[in-house]
Order: C-alpha cells, then sequence, then structure tokens
C-alpha cells in the first residue's frame, strides 16, 4: 500500500514537471512562432520600441523557454525578481507569475478568489452527490416505472439544459420573484446566513447539472452491478435486500462514480466560469474571464497551472481510495 | 537484410504456384506432401511473455507460455493437444498460424521456415493454414452477412473460384450442413453449433493443408458437441485435411485424434499414438489427468480407488519448478526431477515421454530412489490401487528390459537380479547422491532439499510399507491440507 | 397440473395445496415464467421431483433447458435482480421439510437461504465479492443466522476453510478471491455455502469452469463432505460424468421439462426417452474402446418462447413417427413409469423403446 502510493506521488511529480513544460510552450513559444511579440502585448499597442525591449527584458523572454520554465519552477518556490535596468519588481515567494497589465503578483489574487470557488464547487458536490446517488439507486431499482422515467426525463433536462438558463431562471423564480433569497454574495467573514443564502442558488444550479450526470450513471452502474454473480451469492446466503443493495452493490457502483468526481471536482477548481459569473461570485472563474478578455497571460499561466495541480490532487486521492476500495488496484 | 530477400524470394517462390487456384492446391497436396509426410514441423519453439511494470515499463520477468517444444505433424493426421488452462496450448497454436511471433524456435510449413515471415510473408501461406476459434459468438463479426465471411478469404487472397464466389461460398456452407440460402442471414440469427459451422466453412474455403482449431466444441452443448465432431471427421476423410486440435477434453480429444501431444507449463510431456497414450500412458501427469475424468457410468462411483488426485495447483508459468515441471505434484517426484530436466524420448515406437521415472516402462533413473517430500505428500492423495499397479507394472516392465538386457549383453554391471538389483543401482549412485538410502523399507533417512527437509522411502520398495503408509494417510488426509499455495 | 397428478400420484401423494409431503424436499409442478418483449419465455414448464436427505439428485439438461433457473427458483432467486415491472411468474410448489416456499412468507425464506439451503455457482471468481477478504464474506453468511460476535464468527470461517482443503486457512481466511486459484475459490465458495450447516445444497455446474484434475479435486470434496454433513445435494449439470460420479437419482430436462427421472443406474442402462438416448451417443467416452462415430442429436436445442407442439423434442426426435396418429406432433407426453421409480415422458410404447435401445441404441454405445 505505501509502495503503491510513493509510485502514485512520484508519478503526479513528474507529471507536474510535465504539465508546466507543456502549458509553458503553448504560452510563450505559439505566440512566437505565431508572430505574436508578447512584449508588445504587454506593454500596450502605443509604447516606444524602448519601453518594449524593457518589458522583453525584464520578462526575459528571450531566453529558451527550458530556462524561462525553470525560472518560472524556481519562483515558485524561492520567489522572483522581474528587473530591467533600474525597475525592478519584486514577486514574493510563491511566485505564480506577476501580471504586467493589472500589475498584481498572480498568487496573491488566486488565493483571495479561490476559497469562492473551492466552497462552490464542494457545496455543489455534496449535493449533487446525494440526489444524483439517490436518484441513480432508485432508478435503478425501480426500473421501468412512472418513478425511474421521471427521474430520467429531469435527469436529461439537467443534462441539456444551459447553467445560464436554470441559473438565471432560479434567479428570476427565488430571487426576484418570490424573493425568499437574496442573491447577493455576501463574504463568510460578514455573516454565515448570508454567505449561506448568496450561496444556495449557486450551489443548486451547479449540482443540478452534476447531479443529473451522476444519476444516469449510476443508474447504468447500479443495474449492471445487480446482474452480477456476486449479487446473486449475497442474496442465496439470506442477507436482506436493503443490505444487498448497500453493502453488495454500492460499493461497486461507488468506484466509476469516484473516478468522475476525481476529474470533476479538479476541473472545477479552475472556476465555475458560467456559475461564477451568472451568480456574480467573486471567485476564479469571472477573474479567468477579464484575464482572456486582457489577455493577461500570466494569470491565464498562474491558473491553468493551479487546475493542472487541483486535478492532480484529485487524482492523487482517486486513486488511493480505489486502492482502499478495490483490492485488486493494490497489485497493479 | 539478406533474410529479407531471401523472404521475399521464398514468397515469390509460393506466390506462384498460388497463383493457379482450387484444383492446382489439391495438386500440391498430393505431390508436395503425400500423405504421412511431415507437413507442419516445430523445433525448440517458445513463446514468453514479457511482464512490464512500473513507469519505465521495465520488464521484470516473462509468462512462458511455450517454453521450448518440438513436435511433428504429418499429412493426413490429426494431432490432438491436451492440457489444463494456463499449459501453453492456445499459445501453441497461435504461433505455428503464426499469428504470433515465436520468441525461439523454428516452425517450418511444408519444409519451409515460417518461424519470422512477416505479414506480407505469411499470406501466401494463410491460404493453407487455418484456424478454427473457441467461442463462436465472438469470432464471427456481427455486422457481416453469412456471405461476407465465408467469402471474405477469397476476397483477402484475390482468388476467383471456378462458378463466381457466390456460388462457391454456397457450395461450402452446404458442405459444413448449413443451407445454403442462409448466405443473407446475419450471424444472430444462428444458434451456437450452427455458428461454429459457418467459422469451420470459412477456415476451409482456401482448400487448406493444415486447420488449427483451437477448441473447437468447448463452448457448445453436449449433442452439438456431437455433431461438430463428427463434421470435422468427415471434412478431413473427404478433404484430406491436416488437424491439429486443442482441447482441454481428454474424450473429445482422443475420439478425433490420431496422436496427442500432452501439454504442462509450456512443455510437451508426452507425446504418442493415441491408443499407446490412452492405454498405457507412460508420463505421471497424462496418467493423472486421464484418471481424473469423470466417466459416465454410475456403477464407477464406488471405484474411487482408480482415481489420482493431484495436489493443489499448477505452478505460475512466470516461474516453473526447476528440473521436470511436474516434480512438485508428482508423486514418484525423486533428486534428479528436480534438478534435471528429463528430455522428450521416444521410449517405444510412437510414444516420447519426457520423464524419470515413467509410468507402465523401465524406470529412466533408477539410481535416484529417494522420493522428495512434495511427492510423498502427493502419493498420500493418488489411490492405493493406482499406486499399486504402477508399481507393478513398472516393475514388470523393468524386469523384463532387465532380462532382455542381460541374455544380450555380458554384463558388465554387476547387477543382481530380482530385487537387489535396485539396492545395488542406489548403492552405487551413493557417491553422487549421499542422500539417498539403502532401500531397505524401514530405512527413512533426511535428504536435504531446498533447505528443507525431506524424507525419504526407496522408490522400487513399493509393497508393504508404501501402502500401509498411504492407508495411513488416508485417514489423515482430511487435516492435511492438499496443496502447497505460494 | 395433470403431469404433476401422475408423478405425485406415484409416491401416494394427494395433489392438493396443503398436504405436506413426507420426502424432504419435493417440487410439484414447478412453473417458472419471464415475460419479455417476444413473449413469454417458459425456462420451467410443470417440474416436480423428490428429494431425501443425505442422497444427490443429478438434473442433466442442455443451456436453455431450465435447469438453472429450477435451482433459483427452490432458492427463492427467480425475481432476484429483477426490479420495476415485469417479474418473473413461480407457480407450484416446493415444499422444503414440510414448509411450503411459494406461498410463505418471503422474510421466512429469506431466513432459510443460506441456513437450511445453500447454493454453490458456475464461476467462483463472479460469484465471490471481489471487495471483501474470502475471510468477511463467510463471516457475512454466517452472522445472518447465528447471532455471534465477528471473532467467534471468522474462528468459524478458518475451521471451514481448513475443513475444505485450503491451505493455511488462518492466512487465508484475509485473502482477497484474486489472490486465489480457481480450485481455491470454488474450495472457499463451498465453505461459504456450508458454514450454516444448510440442509440442501444446489451446486449449480460447480465444476464447469474448473481444469479437469481441480473438477475431480471439488468433486471428491463435495462426495466426502454430503457424507460428513448428511445434507441433500442437487447437482446440476451438463456432463453426464459429473453426474454419474455423485447422483443417486437423475433428471433429465429438456425445453423446460422433465423428460426422463429415476436412479441413476436405470437412467444410465436402461434409459427410455430418445433426448437421453442422444446425450449418451453424443459423448465420447474414455471408459469404451473408441467409438467409430458419435451419435449426435440432430439440430438445435428449442426457443422456449416458441416450444414444439407436442412432445418438445420431436422436431429432432429419431423416432418422432414412431408412434401412430402424430401424436408427438400434437399431444404432450405424460412422465410414466417406466420401471421401480423411473420415469419417462415418450410416445413410445415401453416394449418399443425397451426395443429399440436394445437393439439399436446401446450396441453402437
Amino acid at each position: 500500500m505505501l509502495a503503491y502510493l510513493i509510485r502514485r506521488l512520484f508519478a503526479a511529480a513528474v507529471m507536474l514537471v510535465v504539465i508546466i513544460l507543456v502549458v509553458f510552450c503553448i504560452f510563450f513559444l505559439v505566440p512566437k512562432w505565431a508572430g505574436v511579440d508578447i512584449a508588445l502585448n504587454y506593454v500596450g499597442k502605443q509604447a516606444g520600441p524602448d519601453a518594449v525591449e524593457a518589458v522583453r527584458q525584464k520578462l526575459s523572454l528571450d531566453d529558451p523557454v527550458v530556462v524561462q520554465a525553470w525560472e518560472f519552477i524556481k519562483g515558485i518556490f524561492a520567489g522572483r525578481t522581474y528587473a530591467s535596468g533600474g525597475d525592478v519588481t519584486n514577486c514574493s515567494a510563491p511566485c505564480f507569475g506577476y501580471s504586467f497589465k493589472t500589475e498584481q503578483a498572480v498568487w496573491p489574487v488566486l488565493t483571495e478568489r479561490f476559497p469562492v470557488t473551492l466552497a462552490l464547487a464542494l457545496g455543489a458536490a455534496v449535493l449533487w452527490l446525494i440526489f444524483g446517488l439517490a436518484a441513480g439507486v432508485l432508478s435503478a431499482l425501480k426500473r421501468g416505472t412512472l418513478w425511474d422515467r421521471g427521474a430520467m426525463i429531469v435527469a436529461l433536462a439537467g443534462v441539456s439544459l444551459p447553467i445560464y438558463f436554470t441559473g438565471l431562471l432560479s434567479l428570476a423564480i427565488f430571487s426576484y420573484g418570490l424573493g425568499w433569497i437574496n442573491g447577493e454574495f455576501v463574504p463568510l467573514e460578514d455573516s454565515l446566513t448570508g454567505w449561506l443564502g448568496g450561496m444556495i442558488l449557486p450551489w443548486v444550479t451547479l449540482a443540478f447539472l452534476y447531479a443529473a450526470m451522476y444519476a444516469r450513471i449510476t443508474r447504468a452502474t447500479m443495474m449492471e452491478i445487480l446482474g452480477e454473480d456476486y449479487i446473486r451469492t449475497a442474496r442465496a446466503k439470506g442477507l436482506r435486500e436493503p443490505v444487498v443493495i448497500r453493502k453488495h452493490a454500492m460499493r461497486s457502483t461507488l468506484t466509476p462514480l469516484l473516478t468522475m468526481l476525481g476529474m470533476d471536482l479538479g476541473a472545477l477548481m479552475g472556476g465555475a466560469i458560467l456559475t461564477e459569473t451568472t451568480f456574480s461570485l467573486p471567485g476564479l472563474g469571472q477573474k479567468v474571464l477579464d484575464a482572456i478578455q486582457n489577455q493577461d497571460l500570466p494569470f491565464i499561466l498562474g491558473v491553468t497551472l493551479i487546475t493542472s495541480l487541483a486535478v492532480l490532487i484529485a487524482n492523487l486521492v482517486v486513486d488511493v481510495l480505489y486502492a482502499v476500495i478495490d483490492p485488486r488496484v493494490r497489485l497493479a | 537484410m539478406s533474410d529479407e530477400a531471401k523472404a521475399k524470394a521464398e514468397d515469390e517462390a509460393v506466390t506462384i504456384p498460388a497463383q493457379s487456384d482450387g484444383s492446382a492446391g489439391t495438386a500440391t497436396l498430393t505431390e508436395g506432401a503425400a500423405r504421412g509426410e511431415t507437413l507442419l514441423k516445430v523445433t525448440g519453439l517458445q513463446k514468453h511473455f514479457p511482464i512490464k511494470k512500473g513507469l519505465l515499463q521495465r520488464q521484470v520477468g516473462a509468462v512462458r507460455a511455450v517454453d521450448g517444444i518440438d513436435f511433428e505433424v504429418r499429412s493426413g493426421e490429426t494431432l490432438g493437444v491436451v492440457g489444463e488452462s494456463g499449459c501453453g496450448k492456445s499459445t501453441m497454436g497461435r504461433l505455428i498460424t503464426r499469428l504470433l511471433e515465436p520468441t525461439a524456435g523454428k516452425v517450418e510449413f511444408e519444409g519451409k521456415d515460417i518461424t519470422h515471415l512477416g505479414v506480407g510473408g505469411m499470406r501466401p501461406l494463410r491460404r493453407d493454414v487455418q484456424m478454427i476459434f473457441q467461442d463462436p459468438y465472438s469470432s464471427l463479426n456481427p455486422r457481416h452477412t453469412i456471405g461476407t465471411i465465408v467469402s471474405a478469404p477469397f476476397k483477402l487472397q484475390g482468388v476467383e473460384p471456378e462458378g463466381g464466389i457466390k456460388k462457391e461460398v454456397q457450395r461450402l456452407l452446404s458442405v459444413v450442413g448449413l443451407n445454403p440460402e442462409h448466405y443473407n442471414r446475419y450471424p444472430h440469427e444462428f444458434s451456437g453449433g450452427q455458428r461454429q459451422r459457418i467459422g469451420i466453412a470459412r477456415a476451409l474455403a482456401l482448400n487448406p493443408k493444415l486447420v488449427v482449431a483451437d477448441e473447437p466444441v468447448s463452448a457448445l452443448d453436449v449433442s452439438i458437441q456431437a455433431q461438430v465432431v463428427n463434421l470435422l471427421d468427415d471434412l478431413q476423410q473427404e478433404l484430406g485435411l491436416t488437424y491439429v486440435i486443442i482441447a482441454h477434453d481428454l474424450s473429445v480429444v482422443r475420439h478425433v485424434s490420431d496422436r496427442i501431444a500432452v501439454m504442462y507449463l509450456g512443455k510437451i510431456m508426452e507425446l504418442a499414438d493415441r491408443d499407446l497414450l490412452y492405454k498405457s500412458p507412460m508420463h505421471p501427469y497424462t496418467k493423472a489427468l486421464m484418471s481424473a475424468v469423470p466417466i459416465p457410468d454410475p456403477a464407477r462411483k464406488a471405484a474411487k480407488s482408480e482415481r489420482i488426485l493431484l495436489k493443489g495447483d499448477v505452478p505460475s508459468p512466470i516461474s516453473p519448478p526447476s528440473g521436470c515441471r511436474f516434480h512438485t505434484r508428482c508423486w514418484k517426484a525423486t533428486q534428479i526431477c528436480a534438478t534435471t530436466e528429463p528430455p522428450l524420448k521416444e521410449l517405444r515406437p510412437g510414444q516420447q515421454v519426457a520423464c524419470h521415472h515413467p509410468e507402465n516402462f523401465e524406470d529412466q533413473a533408477p539410481q535416484d530412489v529417494v522420493l522428495l517430500s512434495d511427492a510423498k505428500e502427493a502419493a498420500e492423495l493418488v489411490a492405493e490401487d493406482a499406486l499399486a499397479e504402477s508399481a507393478r507394472t513398472s516393475a514388470a516392465v523393468a524386469a523384463e528390459v532387465e532380462a532382455a538386457e542381460t541374455e544380450a549383453a555380458q554384463a558388465e554391471a554387476p547387477e543382481a537380479e530380482g530385487d537387489t538389483e535396485a539396492a545395488e543401482k542406489a548403492a552405487e549412485s551413493g557417491k553422487r547422491s549421499t542422500e539417498s538410502a539403502k532401500p531397505t523399507p524401514e530405512s527413512v533417512k533426511t535428504a536435504p532439499e531446498d533447505g528443507e527437509k525431506s524424507t525419504g522411502t526407496p522408490k522400487k520398495s513399493t509393497g508393504d510399507a508404501e501402502s500401509t503408509e498411504s492407508a495411513e494417510s488416508a485417514e489423515s488426509a482430511d487435516e492435511e491440507p492438499p496443496a502447497k499455495e505460494k | 397440473m395433470t403431469e404433476l397428478s401422475k408423478s405425485g400420484a406415484a409416491v401416494g401423494e394427494p395433489t392438493g395445496t396443503s398436504a405436506a409431503p413426507s420426502a424432504f424436499l419435493e417440487v410439484r409442478d414447478l412453473k417458472v415464467h419471464f415475460p419479455t418483449d417476444d413473449g413469454l419465455v417458459k425456462s420451467v414448464d410443470g417440474l416436480s421431483f423428490q428429494l431425501e436427505r443425505g442422497k444427490t439428485l443429478g438434473i442433466v439438461g442442455e443451456s436453455g433447458s431450465g435447469k438453472s433457473v429450477t435451482s433459483l427458483g427452490i432458492m427463492g432467486l427467480h425475481t432476484a435482480g429483477q426490479y420495476g415491472k415485469r417479474k418473473a411468474q413461480i407457480s407450484g410448489e416446493i415444499w422444503l421439510d414440510g414448509t411450503e416456499l411459494l406461498s410463505a412468507d418471503p422474510d421466512h425464506v429469506r431466513k432459510l437461504r443460506g441456513r437450511e439451503m445453500a447454493m454453490i455457482f458456475q464461476d467462483p471468481l463472479s460469484a465471490l465479492h471481489p471487495y471483501y477478504t474470502i475471510g468477511q464474506q463467510i463471516v457475512e453468511a454466517y452472522r445472518i443466522h447465528h447471532d455471534v460476535d465477528k471473532k467467534t464468527a471468522k474462528r468459524r470461517a478458518v475451521e471451514m476453510l481448513d475443513r475444505v482443503g485450503i491451505p493455511q486457512p488462518d492466512k487465508r481466511v484475509d485473502s482477497y478471491p484474486h489472490e486465489f486459484s480457481g480450485g481455491m475459490r470454488q474450495r472457499a465458495m463451498i465453505a461459504m455455502s456450508l458454514v450454516n450447516n444448510p440442509e440442501l445444497l444446489i451446486a449449480d455446474e460447480p465444476t464447469t469452469a474448473l481444469d479437469v484434475t481441480v473438477q475431480a479435486q471439488i468433486l471428491d470434496l463435495i462426495r466426502d463432505l454430503q457424507k460428513e454433513f448428511g445434507s441433500a445435494v442437487i447437482i446440476i449439470t451438463h456432463d453426464l460424468g459429473v453426474v454419474a460420479e455423485l447422483a443417486d437419482d437423475l433428471l433429465v430436462m429438456y425445453g423446460g421439462r422433465c423428460v426422463e427421472r429415476g436412479p441413476a443406474e436405470k437412467v444410465f442402462y436402461e434409459p427410455r426417452h430418445p433426448y437421453t438416448w442422444g446425450l449418451l451417443g453424443s459423448m465420447p467416452r474414455l471408459d469404451r474402446d473408441q467409438q467409430e462415430r458419435l451419435i449426435p442429436v440432430k439440430g438445435s436445442p428449442p426457443s422456449l418462447i416458441n416450444l414444439p407442439s407436442g412432445c418438445a423434442f420431436n422436431p429432432r426426435c429419431p423416432y418422432a413417427d414412431v408412434p401412430k396418429d402424430d401424436v408427438t406432433r400434437t399431444v404432450r407426453p405424460e412422465l410414466t413409469e417406466v420401471g421401480s421409480k423411473h420415469w419417462a415422458a415418450c410416445h413410445m410404447s415401453q416394449e418399443q423403446r425397451e426395443r429399440i435401445w436394445t437393439e439399436e441404441i446401446a450396441p453402437k454405445l
């Protein structure tokens, strides 16, 4: 088990380095090939050639990509100083780059925005797991009945309706129409109930989409598992049907869902852009949208790396959980 | 480079007669390989599947699926290959049809080395060598009609049979007992037995010389099995086919084969004419395998005494046992079995055996008499009658051979006759294996084996000592774990 | 119902629903039908038999003959895994030790499952849960029916593993199924099914997935255990060799119905149904001299949705035209007694069948 864990950690570390290199290539090399001057982009179109050259030096854009990537990685651990002549900008320890558009280091912005995104994703995940699994299992057990068909139609709707539609609809009904919920975001430090009030609609909206997907997968997996020989064995032992479902069928159903959950949570760490924009949540997603519009490369780079890291960690956790659930994995 | 050129040259050589079709095919059969001539020759054939591990995919070992086998298939005969799962019989089938690339060794078809021919080089040979697979459900493409499936070989080989492909396919369908009008139906419309017939029709399309059938009937119901077995029989008679039939069912193999190879852990243990093999098997494994087959005769329910139960499971082919691969489960295994691999020798005309202590024949290593501890455990599971009988026949054969030898040659070996002979031999061999004991029934010496203490009783003197022992063990067998797990 | 009365009457039992039989297990006119889109699949269609404690019944048939569904029906598992609409329909009577199972409270039947009647399945790898250790699974089976703590149950599990011949049972108890070999898994499966000392053990193709040498070990084990536990055993297989090893009585199924039933010796030596002849003629035998040719049954097994009218075997039967008036194609034959405790369902007269068997079939086997 420990060897398995170490192997996985090692693989994750290697993967991270590869990701940084690839991302670097995409963000710095591709524009170069395409004939776009990154430095020009930083200083704005009106700036003179001197200013462009200064930025180029400051960002060491003339260095080979590998060196730039190395500088970047070093910056994450040791901090980094951007200098061009007398113009010196400091970016302290976990330096994920410095945005010259907004004149801010990327990391503090990430840390400021990240908790909102995390809260959104985790809260929604709890909701979608509860409702998705419950609906999926019930559908599988009552297949062919009215309940099954109803649930699957709702699930189909959930999968196909875009977030900005369901989000705006829920805002229109519950916030503007009925006035039950204050649709504004309130920081947690200010008021717990206010925060909850602000988060509940985003949670439900996001969870609706995912719950629908999870319900469909759960139903399909559950139906398959219920046909397995070992379920028949469990019944032949004289187990009560609820125990058969809970102890024997559910555990097997969980494995594919776990994989999905890891990927989904990881991906959401980069910001649930649509949800956050629809509900004006100050999460990463909104900031990403701004950054893309402003062509703020360092920030996009930072967010991309953070997201990759989150996906990696989520996968690592899933792998470990997998090994806990399925003893056969430990051998591989 | 030169190999490639050679292969190419050979390709052409083969392609030229292949251009003419049908009738020419049978012509080559009669002139190229007359009945009884060697059609396929396999020497030292090996297939190791590497096991890779870790990020860098280092090779950490290999599954030695086929590990050095030699045999021949003669034109017009049926060679049966039996063995338990994991013995490498299916891999062997895929090697001789060159669906797999051998790790080492040589496969010759009609005298031509086909061991390392590439896809292109094999193409002309694909006409002559065909395969029938086990699962009639997954070996036919569900989206193709029967007509398309059976005519595929013609199209692939660019052969236009007389009267057109469709007519030929319909003829083939009727040959295998299907309605030619089912030409446009899909596989799912047929039952398992009919699908296997379709597979056979496809294999026969190009008039092959050799048909390799891997478990052709094991997925079928009993009553259907018989239909397919009979069909294979008839086709062989009519078309002069040569078969290699791979199966785990010993009764089916006996029914269809002329000669039979018994495989265990990637090796051939015994290769013999059918009747010799079934009437007087020489390898203990063959004997055990045959005694394990349940006989459909309730009167034999009580006749449990004939059964030889093998202990435990087949060892892993990743690290097969040293020496004779069967020694860990054999009730006759001695020191030499653990250290020296017995060669596959023709002990009797038409019967090749790889064993130091064969059944029904003279002992090949009579000086080695100390049973391994594993063998003693194994012997506990062998029915007394079987043990006694084996001792009797071996002794009888040995005496016979001994008598013949002493008569013929004025023995330089100072061997006495009768029972003491074994004793002397053992004493003689004392210098090689110090632990071997004097074959008095009482003497129980310890032999260091793999760091384990092992007690040995002399092999030849099975008589009283052994049978009382197995009587005891019959009682204790319940507590005794019959297997030694790794 | 009519067929049932025949066989029921043979034991001298009235056919009324309420009368408890004297036999340990008695099945009367069992029918298990599955509704599907294509029609009603009559997997079992009127099956009756009895079984005493300490005896073994072999049920023989090809795929789709209804032999496995019969065992699931007895265990009350025929609807298991079927949720929502379209459940299997079952009718008839199953008496186990004086209790009629089909009319009993389902929860009562559940409690009998695993304790009074247990089952071994064909493929032990898929029949054991891959995520739980062998020990956990045996402990669970024991604790459903015994109010003991986990420690006691685990001791019992080790004891059972030891009994079925698993080496180092105290260590292997914590292994997972995938860490066992095929034969060991089937041993573990047997240990699990016997942990509650059931009086009825149903083995559904227990050795089909195993190699022949392992099969010999497992059959040996089942035989020994039956002697020790004195349970009634139903062994379901397509292999006549396996039943010959174990069974006292034999029941041959074809198309969801019983075509021949009787003591094993009778069915093997004096079979009185053409399908049984076909089965015997189809298999190559190691204990005889080489047969020139096998005598197969022509055609394929019938569809259970559209059974041939009359005798279900008539399209494949070489003797279908022996009885007069096309009766084989119009009238379903009843089981009739052809010897002591020996029944067969065939329209041919006793004499005709005896003659065909002794003159035409037996010499060719």
